[in-house]
């Protein structure tokens, strides 16, 4: 975990509003861990203030080389999706803990549903599960087909079935409509995207085993400004976990969404 | 490093600068990134009598310039900080700031009582400027006989020196200052956040789950060295200056304002380096302004020309 300037190899727009951002710098070599994130300054002045977490999309250990993606919404992310080839960015990381990758064994199946701008950390997971030999099935959500990227490369790992909301690409609907139409069989969930997403499959698989990621707004990303807590399910009161520092991943039910 | 080093009541520190309460935890997460006694002190934060959760999230939205918070003083409360996060610090050469907060005199009393036993705690910082709770701090904090009186009765029982932090949601913070002085007060830190709101445009309801929300960063430093230009000049005790933190040169900003040493706050969050890289851009700048010992600059925008200023 440290801070260095890396630089950018490369930015592309993949989606709508998605950006696809490579980057290269030594503290990448870091970053073995899939789930976790990274902090980045978008600017040198006070406008924006706070870095973005930006989840970690695919590391090239060797190239010592990261991909993020990332969907440009306010102001921070829009200054992001400027910096070109050659241009440095202020990154923090990696930061969090990321998915265990040793609960199942070789041959079993990992079920991945990711919401969203929840779908890139899922593409790390799903390429690091199948080297340790276990099959991977995607179910990817998204709100149409412009909205919607990195199929294909989650088809390398495995099946994939994709949900839209407007029907445009895929099933109809949310990812727990494909779940509800299609028989997978499957070891284990793992599971990033918004809140919402993550309370329906909660309410659908009540006695599901695996891990969900978790999003919150973030002050320091490290744990120090309590901006990111969340209650624990039966814990007392005063009870809580810093969604940056003791996640962003944590076990199914552990976190009260 | 011998011109950097400050002395204030209970604190003898060899640099003027702190990480503020509130955004350095408890020490633990920025000993990750170095080795704590470089720091001049460090402020942890507030402790309350019972363990508390704080206010529901969202609990920080960006603004210009800065950021609102309004996390509601979450912490374990005084027990199990003293048991649990106290102990790792004596492995490191620095001076801790206890904050301390409570609803009612007897709470700020009795963590006032404890924590100041406790061996690594080398001063309280009286917090009665906390603007995201409804019991706990700013109740205390804009009336000067309320302030004085608590500020008398936590003298009374803590076996360290008090520093009171004041809020700058007041309308004389000079009077306020006056009052916690009279009552026994070992020296001041000012300023706490601005209350503050931002609404979402989409939602058309205040961002931060609590509404309000205390406004810090680079945006609220005029308002932190007009009140400490203002108060040092009132009182005679020392003055840790804080509110918008970001550079070596702000920090010498505070100092000739009139504050003593300076706390660094928000920045913490931007670059979890900045306190040590302040640190060692300071000598340099003191070289470059003359200067050959910091605190020469203390005090130095009206203490130059001799003329008091204009009282508010």
């Amino acid at each position: 975990m440290k801070k260095e300037f890396v630089q950018v190899i490369s930015q592309k727009e993949i989606a709508h509003q998605i950006f696809e951002l490579k980057v290269q710098g030594e503290v990448i070599a870091e970053m073995t861990s899939p789930g976790q994130f990274v902090h980045l300054r978008v600017s040198d002045s006070f406008q924006p203030l706070l870095r973005r977490p930006i989840s970690i999309c695919d590391v090239d250990v060797e190239s010592k080389t990261l991909t993020m993606l990332y969907r440009k919404e306010g102001a921070g992310t829009a200054l992001l999706s400027q910096k070109r080839e050659g241009e440095t960015v202020d990154l923090l990381g990696p930061l969090g803990n990321g998915f265990p990758l040793d609960t199942l064994s070789s041959g079993q199946t990992a079920l991945l549903v990711g919401g969203g701008i929840g779908v890139p950390p899922l593409y790390y997971l799903a390429k690091q599960l199948k080297r340790r030999g276990m099959n991977i099935v995607s179910v990817l959500g998204f709100q149409s087909e412009q909205d919607a990227f990195y199929n294909e490369k989650f088809a390398e790992q495995g099946e994939v079935f994709i949900s839209t909301v407007d029907g445009s690409l895929g099933t109809k609907g949310f990812v727990t409509d494909v779940l509800k139409n299609e028989d997978i069989n499957y070891d284990l969930l793992y599971s990033c995207g918004p809140t919402v997403m993550l309370k329906a499959l909660e309410a659908q698989i009540p006695d599901a085993n695996g891990f969900f990621s978790l999003e919150e707004r973030m002050g320091c990303g490290i744990g120090a400004c309590f901006a990111c807590v969340c209650h624990v399910n039966g814990g007392a009161p005063s009870d809580y976990v810093k969604i940056c520092s003791n996640g962003p991943v944590f076990p199914i039910g552990r976190v009260a969404l | 490093m011998k011109k950097l080093s400050v002395s204030l009541p209970g604190l003898e520190m060899k640099n003027p600068i702190m990480p503020a309460s509130g955004c350095f935890g408890f020490g633990k997460e920025y000993a990750e990134f170095y080795d704590l006694s470089v720091l001049g002190a460090a402020a942890i934060k507030a402790a309350t009598r019972e363990p508390r959760f704080g206010n529901p999230t969202p609990r920080v939205a960006e603004t210009h310039s800065g950021m609102l918070n309004a996390i509601g003083l979450q912490n374990p409360g005084v027990d199990q900080i003293m048991e649990n996060e106290l102990p790792h610090l004596q492995s490191y050469d620095l001076p801790i700031v206890a904050n301390i907060a409570g609803s009612t005199e007897e709470d700020y009393c009795e963590v006032a009582r404890k924590i100041s036993l406790h061996p690594q705690v080398s001063v309280l910082e009286l917090n009665i400027s906390c603007p995201n709770v409804k019991e706990g701090g700013i109740q205390f904090g804009t009336d000067a006989a309320t302030a004085a009186a608590l500020t008398k009765k936590v003298k009374a029982v803590s076996a360290k020196p008090v520093y009171v932090k004041l809020s700058p949601n007041v309308s004389n913070i000079t009077e306020m200052a006056l009052a916690v002085e009279e009552a026994g007060a070992d020296g001041l830190s000012m300023i706490n956040t601005l209350l503050g709101m931002r609404i979402d445009l989409k939602t058309r309801k205040p961002v931060i789950a609590n509404k309000t929300g205390g406004l810090s960063g680079p945006a609220i430093k005029p308002v932190a060295i007009r009140m400490i230009h203002e108060v040092s000049q009132a009182v005679s005790i020392p003055i840790i200056g804080m509110g918008g933190v970001s550079s070596a040169e702000d920090v010498i900003e505070f100092m000739l304002a009139g504050a003593s040493a300076v706390a660094i706050g928000t920045a913490n969050f931007v670059d979890p380096y900045i306190c040590p890289e302040i640190i060692s851009q300071l000598p340099e700048l003191l070289e470059k302004m003359n200067v050959n010992h910091i605190t020469e600059l203390i005090g130095g925008s009206w203490k130059e020309c001799g003329t008091p200023s204009l009282s508010r």
